[in-house]
């Protein structure tokens, strides 16, 4: 039961979220957004493994967590050097 | 009482707190001015929000292999997280996006970008300052 409270309040997090992502004026909005709905994502996963009696889903819930910040981080380098083929901080002299 | 009891009652705290706190940042994320003031109300229920959770369950499974991978996974949120932001307000000012700061009236304007981000006003777009060292 106490896990049903903790993802309803994730659940409402998440609704409020994706409003901002929505209309979020600047695409850095959206961004953060994106992020914390991955965020959300994972914590939703692992309580509801454990309210399932289930906690495999947390192998899950690691995997987004890596891809999170992976996808984060290319579509901000996207928006900087307008490709991902991009090179390092090195390259950005050119 | 048992210990039983005790660590349900504690694990109750923690993922109510851990839910409101949560909430507060997804509701400051809505409510903040612009985007470096979202970034701010976002950590609230990035690094608490989602410790406060996870440390909830870490108390219902006791020492097993799956308080080990919950660990991992607030490891992966807490390290993650601020990176991401980092990149994500470099990004905003390399994009001419300035925070908004008060002025002496108290109404809400674009800050002054010599006070604001002194660096990223003073390279030109599309140049990088700290790469030009070899």
């Amino acid at each position: 039961m106490m896990f049903v409270a903790a993802i309803l309040a994730v659940l409402a997090a998440l609704i409020l979220t994706v409003v901002r992502a929505l209309k979020g004026p600047t695409v850095f909005d959206r961004l953060l957004a994106a992020n914390s709905v991955g965020t959300a994502a994972i914590l939703l996963l692992a309580l509801f493994g454990f309210m399932t009696g289930r906690p495999e889903f947390l192998d899950i819930g690691l995997l987004y967590a890596l891809l999170n910040v992976i996808g984060t981080l290319a579509v901000l380098k996207f928006f900087r050097y307008g490709s991902l083929g991009h090179g390092g901080e090195e390259e950005a002299e050119t | 009482m048992s210990l039983g009891t005790v660590a349900d009652f504690a694990s109750w705290v923690l993922l109510v707190a851990g839910g409101f706190f949560f909430l507060v940042g997804a509701v400051g994320l809505n409510r903040m001015p612009d985007v470096f003031a979202r970034m701010h109300a976002v950590s609230v229920g990035d690094t608490l929000g989602a410790g406060l959770l996870i440390a909830g369950m870490a108390l219902q499974s006791g020492p097993t292999l799956v308080t080990l991978k919950l660990l991992l996974i607030l490891l992966v949120i807490w390290f993650t997280g601020p990176v991401a932001t980092h990149a994500l307000a470099r990004a905003a000012l390399q994009d001419k996006l300035l925070p908004l700061v008060a002025d002496s009236s108290g109404k809400l304007v674009e800050g002054d970008p010599e006070t604001v981000a002194p660096r990223a006003s003073a390279r030109p777009a599309n140049q990088e300052t700290e790469s030009s060292k070899p």
